[in-house]
């Protein structure tokens, strides 16, 4: 089977000219770890870090009749999200959230292949998809739970089709294989999409999930997020190829996209999902794109790499070339802009208040749902606690 | 009154144990769409110890189906199946071969009822056969079940009848909790009267297979015809031994325990497993801790030793036998 993205590179190697750039500097990169890599191939782009619109002839169907308005809508969501997340880093260093994993620089990957999605879609995401959780109207302050330590995810994953976070990197790829079979089953005409990175690629559950949804034929998108960077380890500690060629050694097309480009990202999560509802099976999307801050907030990135790369990722930040697009190409004026800065500082606020206000957990909470049915060892020792707590003359416990 | 006891003689046949699991799950296919049974050569083949046999030729490769060799990707895609509303039964081949999957058990499928609030059921059952005695190769006789029963979140239960492997099967299926169901692999083929249309006990209660006076014994699974024929031996030296089936090692029905030592006085646990760290253990300790004034001899434990499962030709003196309880019994009367 050819894939996708073999079709995708020729094309879009004689198409433009800072992709080609861009594939020499990645190429030297990786020759750096691996000396038996090959160039790095050439990814579909539809808009240029300076915010050009480039022709794709195989994607550009997907986002042809994409009104100005959507194109604030996605750079709306883009914004807020990041917003959303510097405030989430800040509180953690304020002391209100015991850790943050924030996803700076990855706002294009994870609002194009969000908008992607349709309701009846299903996403199974890391820790890190903030901006996907957004697309799906999770409500941001509901992510925060867990990092505050007062739950462990705790929305509802059906209102919103959209599971809990999953830490164990790679085990939702699987996770979201069986919940694609299931679909098949039914009869469905839905699909489901599995976050994960390059970290995760390496992990037996993911190599698992594209072997069990490929012999199933199963509607799934995986979607990797190569953020070059797993917390200190460098891609190529993962990988000696590019990861979306893994796809053609289980038999499903592979493409990767420029993770920054957030049309490209919608056009390319598009097809993919159209593909599995047709019932075509599985695609691997390697969305390039960059951790612009540390891993999580308990990370030190200077320990292991250099300012320079930070400094040529920043060029290519997904938000600023699609408000350089706007500018040139749309009727966007200065005053949506400020407007959006405006409702950004009120999400900013909105958070902050209600991560202030979040009530600690009762402290037999910890004994509720283990089991779905009970469980006498549970009840005997939620007894056991009451008993103790009751045992203090205020009545308060300890 | 006529009419009803033809019926009732017709629904009960005798069955070995693998037979009336193969009956429960086809039982489970026909009256609830949603159960799929999934696992390595669970199709055609009907499994390596044909407890699926026909399975497939009956409900199709929709509803019984052979999977990748990969454990961790069984039950995973079961998890996710699950997540759509489906109760996957999955079958893991041996006991040996679980842990590839058992990241999956551990962190995902314990966990997820209680780090959703209670929003996500999964009602997966994994079926393991396990235990030794059948002259397997290594990793073909071992019995884990200590290892999840640590893990809040699993039920683990374990038939030592037909008639059980047959209700509890039906009940853990029925479960809106993960179930681990270990299968007694060497009593597969032991026959037992199951009536189909009896209303069975709860899931998780244990019985009392013998009534004694003067020592319980205490296993589940492979270990609870040995524990009887070990009190046959007794009766035959003079001492009566209870033996108690505890069938649900989680939860485990401590109370049936304690109620049983209380009358006797002494315990003694037997189990496959290595001792060490093992369900005697637990069982050991909370029963001092309920039954200190009843006890006539500390709580002893019979297992297996701290040693990886050896080869076939040295399993017996591995596995609690006959005179190895006997010894232990004797040990207990002698404080």
């Amino acid at each position: 089977m050819e894939s996708t993205a073999a079709r995708t590179q020729r094309r879009s190697a004689a198409s433009g000219k800072a992709g080609a750039s861009r594939g020499r500097t990645a190429a030297k990169k990786a020759a750096k770890g691996a000396d038996t890599a090959t160039a790095e191939p050439e990814l579909v782009q539809l808009l240029t870090p300076e915010g050009r619109r480039v022709s794709s002839p195989e994607y550009d169907a997907y986002v042809a009749d994409i009104t100005p308005d959507e194109l604030r809508g996605l750079y709306r969501d883009m914004v807020l999200t990041r917003r959303f997340d510097a405030e989430a880093t800040a509180l953690q260093r304020q002391g209100e959230l015991g850790l943050w994993a924030s996803l700076l620089g990855q706002e294009a990957a994870q609002i194009g292949s969000g908008r992607a999605l349709r309701d009846d879609d299903y996403v199974f995401p890391t820790y890190r998809e903030h901006g996907v959780a957004w697309c799906r109207g999770v409500d941001p302050t509901n992510l925060l739970g867990m990092f505050r330590g007062v739950n462990h995810g705790g929305w509802d994953p059906n209102s919103n089709n959209f599971h809990l976070y999953t830490i164990v990197i790679g085990s939702q790829a699987l996770h979201a294989t069986g919940y694609a079979m299931g679909v098949a089953k039914d009869g469905a005409e839905s699909a489901v999409i599995a976050y994960f990175g390059d970290g995760a690629s390496s992990q037996g559950d993911v190599a698992e999930a594209f072997t069990f949804s490929a012999v199933y034929n199963a509607p799934v998108v995986f979607f990797c997020q190569n953020n070059q960077w797993a917390i200190s380890e460098p891609t190529h500690r993962q990988t000696r190829v590019p990861l979306y060629q893994r796809a053609q050694g289980y038999g499903f097309p592979g493409v990767r996209v420029d993770g920054n480009d957030v049309l490209a990202c919608l056009a390319v999560t598009k097809q993919a999902l159209e593909r599995a509802r047709r019932g075509e099976g599985p695609t691997l999307v390697e969305a390039f794109t960059y951790r612009m801050g540390a891993h999580t907030t308990s990370d030190d990135p200077t320990r292991y790499r250099g300012d320079e790369e930070r400094a040529a990722w920043e060029a290519k930040d997904p938000i600023a070339r699609l408000r350089a697009y706007l500018l040139a190409e749309t009727d966007t004026d200065e005053g949506f802009f400020e407007e959006l800065e405006t409702e950004s500082e009120a999400l900013g606020r909105r958070v902050r208040e209600a991560v202030r206000a979040m009530p600690e957990p009762d402290k037999f909470a910890m004994f509720e749902h283990t089991y779905a049915d009970g469980h006498a060892l549970v009840d005997e020792e939620r007894a056991q606690f009451a008993a103790y707590q009751a045992s203090f003359s205020d009545g308060e416990g300890v | 009154m006529a009419v009803e006891s033809v019926k009732a003689r017709e629904s009960v046949k005798n069955l070995a144990i693998a037979k009336a699991i193969n009956e429960s799950l086809r039982k489970a296919l026909e009256t609830d769409p949603k159960v799929v049974v999934m696992g390595e050569d669970v199709g055609k083949l009907g499994g390596v110890f044909r407890v699926t046999d026909g399975l497939q030729k009956d409900f199709g490769e929709e509803r019984v189906i052979d999977t990748p060799l990969a454990e961790s990707g069984i039950v995973g895609t079961a998890i996710g199946m699950a997540l759509r509303g489906y109760r996957p039964v999955v079958e893991i081949q041996f006991d040996g071969f679980v842990f590839p999957a058992y990241d999956q058990i551990v962190t995902q499928l314990a966990k997820m009822h209680a780090r959703s609030l209670g929003k996500i059921k999964l009602p997966v059952v994994i079926r393991i056969p396990y235990g030794g005695g059948i002259g397997a190769v290594e990793h073909h006789s071992e019995s884990p079940e200590a290892l999840f029963a640590h893990v809040a979140g699993l039920k683990i239960v374990t038939p030592a009848n037909a008639s059980d492997a047959y209700w509890m099967m039906q009940q853990a299926i029925e479960s809106d909790d993960p179930v681990i169901f270990f299968e007694p692999k060497r009593r597969y083929w032991d026959k037992g009267e199951v009536d189909t249309e009896a209303i069975p006990g709860p899931l998780h209660k244990a019985q009392v297979v013998r009534q004694g006076t003067d020592l319980t014994l205490a296993a589940y699974g492979p270990m609870v015809k040995l524990c009887q024929e070990v009190a046959d031996v007794a009766a035959e030296e003079g001492r009566s031994l209870e033996v108690l089936d505890l069938r649900s090692v989680s939860p485990l029905d401590f109370d049936a325990v304690q109620a049983s030592v209380e009358r006797t006085g002494r315990l003694v646990v037997v189990h496959e497993a290595p001792v060490f760290f093992g369900s005697g253990a637990e069982i050991a300790a909370r029963i001092t801790e309920r039954c200190f004034y009843h006890l006539e001899a500390p709580v002893l434990r019979v297992g297996g030793y701290h040693a990886p499962y050896p080869p076939a030709r040295l399993e017996e003196e591995y596995l609690p036998s006959l005179d190895r309880v006997l010894d232990a019994v004797d040990r207990a009367f002698a404080y």
